[in-house]
């Protein structure tokens, strides 16, 4: 799925300029291939369905089984009006029976989005499954009932100086083919946009994408409207193709053949559906036809998905572009070997004092950056945090230390907002900000960095930090679907200074699964920073590093703290005295000393309580 | 046109619906919450349990066979359907364990209606409960009645293993935390198997007993496997109470929405998910954190 680059620039308009060479070749070599113009029809009305779908599924990483109320919701609405209402005005029909649609999908995904996973899944089924025995019973009278909507009448476009009719097999498929072009193209955009950067970032990891500050909810309804409307779109083109609504659209079966063909052909490839539609038809053509195999085609296909699913993840067209990749890898140069840290930590001090990305601490404030007060937090009958004051001033690099369970981590949530505090306030640059949610929190500027690698593993290093970056750019949530990465003014240098900053410049195009332990752990660190917080968390910077990344990751640390506020957690005391200008030692849930690093040092208390003295304390 | 006995009869019919969808959902939901896969053949476990049956009835012509063969046939089919497929997948996202299920679901299908062909079979009901029982104010079918019963056994059953045997501690403490489980050195390999047998089994189970209600089609499961959802759902997914709750309600919902319009019994259903979903995200008896 790496192809979905973000920065897909290199040649602007040649996936478009090949799908119209295809569509309008089709009609002139398909015949010669024995191909049924209503096949071809079929197909293109089911890609068309499945372009939607594949934004919601194969980017997005939302299953529904339920496309098939929205696809039915389209096309009843659509044939209604041509056949029952009399509107005159084929297009237009089709137009407002993808508005009803996407419009009856915003409804449905405020329901089925409450919650995500397998719970998706049933909800959607749900949904399905209710629509259809609307369909049938309560709105029969609107829709037929089992017969359906006969007569729908086929368009025909008035251009001034003829008149264009449009009526069935290849007569119909240039209307067919332009509106899954229409389509193609505007998905396309999409998934090229600051949305589809979003949206793969949600399949990827939708915590972090919610806590580098992006709407994910809002988003994910976007995805949901999205397949709404191509579904609704698909569903009219049925009824014209047909010329006649079938109410079969509303079946689950509907909705299982839209995600069989689109895992047959590809997801997250936006081609993949037609391509699934197409083995899909012709093989139950073959099958029935040729191999007089009756009823039982059905079974053949079932087994074709499940190995497919067994052994080629990505379908069809994955499995082509992995195959034109690895060719093109094998001719080409081998791929970068990672990059050694000492050259690295020179270079991106340089880049530090160079430039500062700190958008948000711009805005020079002055006195305590956070305060809390009474912070506690009880899980059950456990006090994992208890009555916390703690203050942090402008421009300093604090250092957290205490043994494990001594509530660190529990107090970096609350911090951000991922766990509500059972009692006590939180106050970030004069603002209460206790229990506003993370993505709130890190849009006013306080992020933080994972103890556990929270990255989008699928995604490229510039991706993941691109991502980062777009939610300081853009907010939390913003509709331009159509505006194209590298027209978003300041983000090549947002990107590109984080990169500078944490050393991945020379990784950038390297997937996060091909990054060593070391890489991963800075890009953790880009991700906070790219969105340029004035408060900047972070959880165990070094754990797990080998002595020598230590030096230079500490290293690292300092030139980031340049014009910011800095809170870190780690293990690692003695790094953490060079670091920090002033350290707070927890113990118990509770602060049990606080000071300079010399007078940490010097403190009997902390001696006995963490840093070995007589009586050890045990972890937790 | 809603009189009082056809309100009781619809009443028990609900009863008897909402315990064969509280056995099919605890089923679903132990799985789902043991192993963490969502099991879309769920509905096809159903579905081959009942045929199981069929064919064992057609053999011997007895409905005790016939209940017997259905759930054992299902036992095995579910281990080895884990042991086979499944456990290939446990480390795959949700997604792919979503479309390997759906496809095996209708594997299953097809194959069924390949060999008994999409004719519906019918199993009559054992002779002992034969006929119809009168109630003092009305008459209702002897074996609907016989349904909750044997349901309630197998649930009780259930319950039994779950709660009072070690595999079922295993079971429960999977669900809350499985992680957790897998590094107290305990065999999951073999518990998850047994699990998904078990699973499936009690689908089956279910399956054959309700044959004799409504007769058997090659599609019998899918809407099954709907209503399973929404039970789910309202329960909270790994709850085996809520799976029983949930259950009765959807049975009840379904039925008594039925008396007035069959046309809204879905509605109904999905109306009262949807205010589950409002008010308790985590289903009535879930518990955040499960899924």
């Amino acid at each position: 799925m790496n192809a979905d680059r973000l920065y897909s620039g290199q040649r602007p308009g040649l996936v478009e300029a090949i799908t119209a060479a295809l569509l309008i070749a089709a009609p002139f070599v398909l015949p010669w291939l024995d191909a049924a113009p209503n096949t071809v029809n079929r197909i293109l009305v089911w890609g068309l369905f499945g372009i939607g779908f594949d934004i919601l599924f194969g980017y997005t990483g939302l299953l529904s089984f339920g496309q098939s109320a929205l696809y039915g919701t389209g096309g009843f609405v659509a044939a209604y009006l041509l056949t029952r209402a009399g509107f005159p005005h084929v297009i237009t029909a089709l137009v407002i029976g993808m508005v009803a649609s996407a419009a009856v999908g915003y409804l449905v995904g405020l329901v089925a989005l409450r919650r995500t996973g397998i719970y998706f899944a049933m909800i959607t089924v749900a949904i399905a499954e209710v629509f259809y025995f609307v369909e049938f019973n309560p709105l029969s009278e609107y829709t037929g009932g089992e017969n359906g909507l006969p007569g729908v009448p086929t368009p025909s476009l008035a251009l001034g100086f003829t008149t264009l009719h449009f009526t069935s097999g290849w007569s119909l498929y240039p209307f067919l083919a332009f509106c899954y072009f229409v389509g193609i193209v505007v998905a396309l955009r999409i998934v090229r946009s600051p949305v589809g950067a979003v949206l793969r970032a949600i399949r990827e990891n939708p915590l972090r994408a919610s806590a580098v500050g992006h709407d994910i909810h809002a988003y994910k309804l976007t995805a949901f409207v999205i397949a709404a409307a191509y579904a609704g779109l698909a569903g009219g083109l049925l009824g014209v193709l047909q010329a006649f609504m079938p109410p079969e659209a509303f079946t689950f079966d509907t909705s299982g053949q839209l995600v069989m063909q689109t895992a047959i052909g590809g997801r997250g490839t936006l081609f993949g559906p037609l391509v699934g539609a197409a083995v899909w038809l012709f093989l139950q053509d073959f099958l029935q036809a040729t191999l007089k195999l009756g009823a039982s085609w059905k079974l053949v296909l079932g087994l074709i998905f499940v190995l497919l699913v067994f052994f080629l993840r990505q379908g069809i067209v994955g499995a082509v572009r992995d195959l034109a990749r690895w060719a093109l890898r094998k001719r080409g140069r081998p791929a970068p070997v990672p990059v050694p840290m000492p050259r690295a930590a020179g270079r991106a001090i340089e880049a530090a004092t160079a430039a500062t990305p700190v958008h948000h601490a711009n805005r020079l404030f002055t006195g305590p950056v956070l305060q809390t007060s009474g912070l506690t937090k009880h899980y059950g009958g456990i006090v994992a945090n208890s009555g916390i004051d703690f203050t942090v001033d402008a421009g300093e690099l604090r250092g957290i230390i205490g043994p494990n369970g001594a509530g660190k981590s529990t107090f970096f949530k609350m911090l951000t907002s991922e766990v509500a505090p059972t009692s006590g306030k939180i106050v970030f640059e004069g603002r209460d900000i206790t229990g506003m949610g993370v993505t709130e929190v890190c849009q006013l500027g306080l992020t933080k960095s994972y103890q556990v690698n929270q990255l989008f593993n699928r995604l490229t290093v510039r991706e993941n930090v691109t991502i980062a970056a777009l939610a300081e750019l853009r907010g939390k949530f913003r509709l331009d679907l159509l505006r194209s990465l590298p027209r978003i003014p300041g983000l090549r240098e947002q990107v590109e200074r984080t990169l500078e900053l944490v050393n991945l410049v020379d990784r950038m195009d390297a997937p996060v699964a091909e990054l060593a332990y070391g890489e991963k752990r800075r890009l953790e660190v880009g991700l906070a920073l790219a969105s340029s917080p004035s408060l900047l968390l972070l959880d165990e910077p070094l754990a797990g590093m080998s002595p020598q990344e230590r030096v230079e990751t500490v290293r690292l640390l300092k030139s980031i703290s340049e014009g910011r506020t800095m809170i870190v957690i780690d293990h690692d005391v003695d790094s953490l005295f060079e670091l920090a200008e002033r350290i707070t030692v927890m113990h118990g849930g509770r602060v049990l000393v606080e000071g300079t690093p010399d007078e940490i040092k010097a403190n009997a208390t902390v001696q006995e309580a963490y840093l070995g003295g007589v009586h050890e304390v045990p972890a937790r | 046109m809603v009189t009082w006995p056809n309100f009781v009869s619809q009443l028990f019919n609900g009863l008897a619906l909402g315990a064969l969808l509280a056995l099919i959902s605890s089923g679903l939901t132990i799985i789902y919450g043991t192993l963490g896969v969502l099991n879309l053949a769920h509905g096809a476990m159903f579905m081959l349990g009942g045929y199981a049956g069929f064919a064992a009835y057609q053999a011997t012509g007895s409905f005790t066979v016939a209940v017997i063969a259905g759930t054992l046939a299902l036992l095995v089919v579910g281990m080895a359907m884990e042991r086979i497929v499944i456990r290939h997948f446990y480390k795959r996202p949700h997604e792919d364990q979503l479309l390997v299920t759906f496809g095996l679901a209708i594997v299953f299908v097809e194959l069924v209606r390949l060999v008994f062909s999409s004719q519906s079979q019918v199993v009559p009901p054992p002779r002992l409960f034969a006929g119809i029982t009168n109630l003092g104010f009305m008459f209702y079918p002897t074996y609907r009645l016989a349904v909750v019963g044997i349901v309630a056994v197998a649930l009780l059953a259930l319950f039994l293993v779950l709660y009072r045997t070690r595999l079922g501690l295993i079971v429960r403490a999977g669900i809350e935390d499985s992680v957790m489980v897998d590094s107290l050195g305990i065999n999951v390999d073999r518990v998850f198997m047994v699990v998904f047998g078990i699973g499936a089994m009690a689908a089956g189970f279910a399956g054959i007993v309700n044959a004799p209600v409504v007769s058997l089609t090659p599609e019998v499961g899918e809407a099954i496997l709907v209503q399973a959802f929404v039970v789910v759902v309202i329960g909270g997914v790994g709850s085996f109470p809520g799976a029983i709750l949930g259950g009765l309600i959807a049975g009840e919902i379904i039925s008594l929405t039925s008396m007035v319009n069959p046309g809204y019994a879905y509605v109904m259903l999905f109306a009262a998910m949807t205010l589950v979903l409002m008010l308790r995200p985590y289903g009535l008896l879930g518990v955040r954190g499960r899924e």
